[in-house]
């Protein structure tokens, strides 16, 4: 793989830019692999990435049934932060959030991470007391996150409204080093790594059936053919029901449409994150000059990646009322994206009643942000059969210990 | 917009006016159970792609609970039916099964 960098490019120029090489090859499947993963969105691909990286593991299968990042890591607000309450949330996230730091540089491909801070705003007292109480945690965590006051919140968001009419800001939790990142990019450089390290990235190859003998898992079947492999890591976000059912397993997970919506561009007016949960809207401003807004999700299960049109509504009136600036703006796009919400709303990264057989998702409305954080454990538990102690607590056996991690990570808005 | 039928007051009501209630005919477990039990009570569902049973409040109506069948691709409601069964009426599972060539009511219940 040739290097990425301003040298390269001037090179390149010289021949009109015909010779660059493609990103990740298109193989065909072989019979066998080490492993397999189904899924190949960011936590898939981060998952195969670790698996070579950390653990020498490259005999690896990413198996996608559309395209690679076309699911919800290519439907995401993009929004990064780590500032959650317990320190099993706040330990894998915030591993994540660290990697994105250096994603950059460690895979050669710019993902345009901006750390460029991140507020969610406290509209009522219940929430300022909420905030006040993650900061605290946070702090014991080593986690630098503050609650700032109304006029900060308005030094450092200037178009906000900070007085509305039904819902004055009270103040907001901030993180500073929370930010935004180009989605596609991500699962791209990842793509670009695994493939690199050889591993088989197969596109257009829907996983419709999964092989088990007594001894666990054999292996899949697929579109393009059966593939054989020794361990089987499933990580498909919405469609996990689905394909659990596939290895005769039940998930705590249902579907739900979560939706997004991009106005036209206009110049420079917002550079932070700003996410206001008790309106129900979440928005940033893309280098383009986009603002890029999001809200809640259909309270009903759902396959069809659109979302009710009432949220799209709901989402704009919330923002208008709490930057009035924005009010004549055109909305240029809206998609939807099918998200997998579980039982206590955080993440699943565990092993199965089927040996060899490894889930990981959950991660709901707010999956994006812990990309390289859940690929390092997912791949973590895969290597070597067991989790470590960032995936530990996040076993499906808690559903039936009562062992809840006890925060709404991956809930209806806040991400 | 999704708009289903009361079928307590018999009105079409949009989505906004209704609240889901999650899957339908839950087999209940409480305490003395089997942890598997009470545990796929309260957490493990189908999620299916396709025909799903569920419940609905009325919320901003009548105030009262029903059933309704819904395609969870097409956002086809196939009918609504009342809280108080334990089973979708026949009608509705024939209704669903020759607009479905290939869907059982067997395979959603596990019944016999
Ligand atoms: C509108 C929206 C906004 C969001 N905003 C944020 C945000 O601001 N911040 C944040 O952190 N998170 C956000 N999220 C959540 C985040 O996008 C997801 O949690 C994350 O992208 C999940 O990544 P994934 O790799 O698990 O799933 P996906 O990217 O969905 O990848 C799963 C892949 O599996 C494939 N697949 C499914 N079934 C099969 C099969 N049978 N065989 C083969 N392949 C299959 C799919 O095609 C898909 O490509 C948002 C989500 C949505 C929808
Ligand atoms: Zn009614």
């Amino acid at each position: 793989m040739s290097r990425y960098s301003a040298f390269a490019i001037a090179a390149k120029a010289l021949n009109r830019h015909t010779g660059w090489d493609r990103a990740w090859a298109s193989p065909e499947p072989r019979r066998r692999y080490d492993v397999v993963i189904v899924g190949a969105g960011g936590h898939g691909l981060a998952t195969a990435y670790y698996l070579g990286k950390n653990h020498n593991i490259r005999d690896v299968a990413i198996l996608e049934k559309g395209w690679l990042g076309g699911g919800n890591t290519g439907r995401n607000t993009t929004i990064v932060r780590s500032g959650y309450l317990q320190d099993d949330s706040v330990a894998i996230y915030e591993l994540s959030r660290r990697l994105y730091e250096t994603m950059s540089q460690d895979l050669n491909f710019n993902v345009m991470f901006s750390p460029r801070g991140l507020m969610m705003l406290a509209q009522t007292h219940h929430e300022a007391r909420g905030y006040k109480r993650t900061v605290n945690a946070n702090s014991l965590q080593g986690l630098a996150t503050e609650f700032i006051g109304p006029r900060r919140v308005k030094e450092l968001c200037p178009i906000i409204e900070i007085s509305g009419p039904r819902f004055p800001v009270l103040g907001a939790f901030w993180q500073a080093r929370g930010g935004t990142a180009r989605h596609d990019a991500v699962a791209w450089a990842y793509a670009r790594a695994c493939s690199d390290m050889g591993m088989h990235i197969i596109q257009r190859c829907a996983v419709t059936g999964i092989r088990r003998g007594a001894d666990g898992v054999r292996g899949v079947e697929t579109e393009k053919g059966p593939i054989d492999c020794e361990k089987l890591g499933v990580v498909v976000a919405g469609h996990s029901g689905i394909v659990a059912e596939m290895a005769g397993l039940r998930l705590p997970i249902e579907s739900v449409a979560l939706q997004a919506l991009v106005s036209e561009p206009v110049k420079p007016c917002l550079d932070v994150v700003v996410m206001a949960n008790t309106v129900h809207g979440y928005i940033s401003q893309s280098d383009k000059g986009e603002l890029v807004i999001g809200g809640g999700t259909d309270g009903f299960n759902n396959y069809s990646q659109r979302g009710s049109f009432h949220h799209v509504e709901e989402t704009v009136r919330a923002l208008v009322e709490t930057f009035p600036i924005i009010s004549r703006l055109k909305m240029l796009r809206q998609w939807g994206g099918i998200v997998d919400m579980t039982g206590d709303r955080s993440p699943i990264i565990s092993g199965t009643p089927v040996r060899n057989l490894f889930f990981n998702c959950g991660w709901g409305t707010g999956g994006f942000k812990a990309i390289p954080g859940s690929g390092w454990a997912m791949a973590e538990l895969m290597a070597k059969g067991e989790p470590g102690s960032l995936a530990a607590p996040f076993g499906l056996e808690r559903f039936r210990e009562g062992r809840f991690i006890d925060e709404s990570v991956a809930a209806g808005v806040a991400h | 917009m999704l708009k289903l039928r009361c079928p307590n007051c018999g009105f079409v009501s949009d989505e906004t006016e209704l609240v889901n209630g999650g899957e339908a005919h839950l087999k209940r477990f409480g305490p003395g159970s089997a942890d598997e039990d009470f545990e796929a009570y309260l957490f493990m569902r189908k999620n299916p792609m396709g025909v799903h049973f569920e419940r609905w409040l009325h919320s901003y109506g009548c105030g009262k609970w029903f059933h309704a069948a819904r395609c969870t691709i097409t956002q086809e409601v196939f009918g609504t039916y009342s809280a108080q069964v334990s089973r979708p009426p026949s009608e509705l599972i024939a209704e669903i099964s020759e607009k479905r060539p290939g869907w059982s009511y067997r395979d959603w219940s596990g019944e016999d």
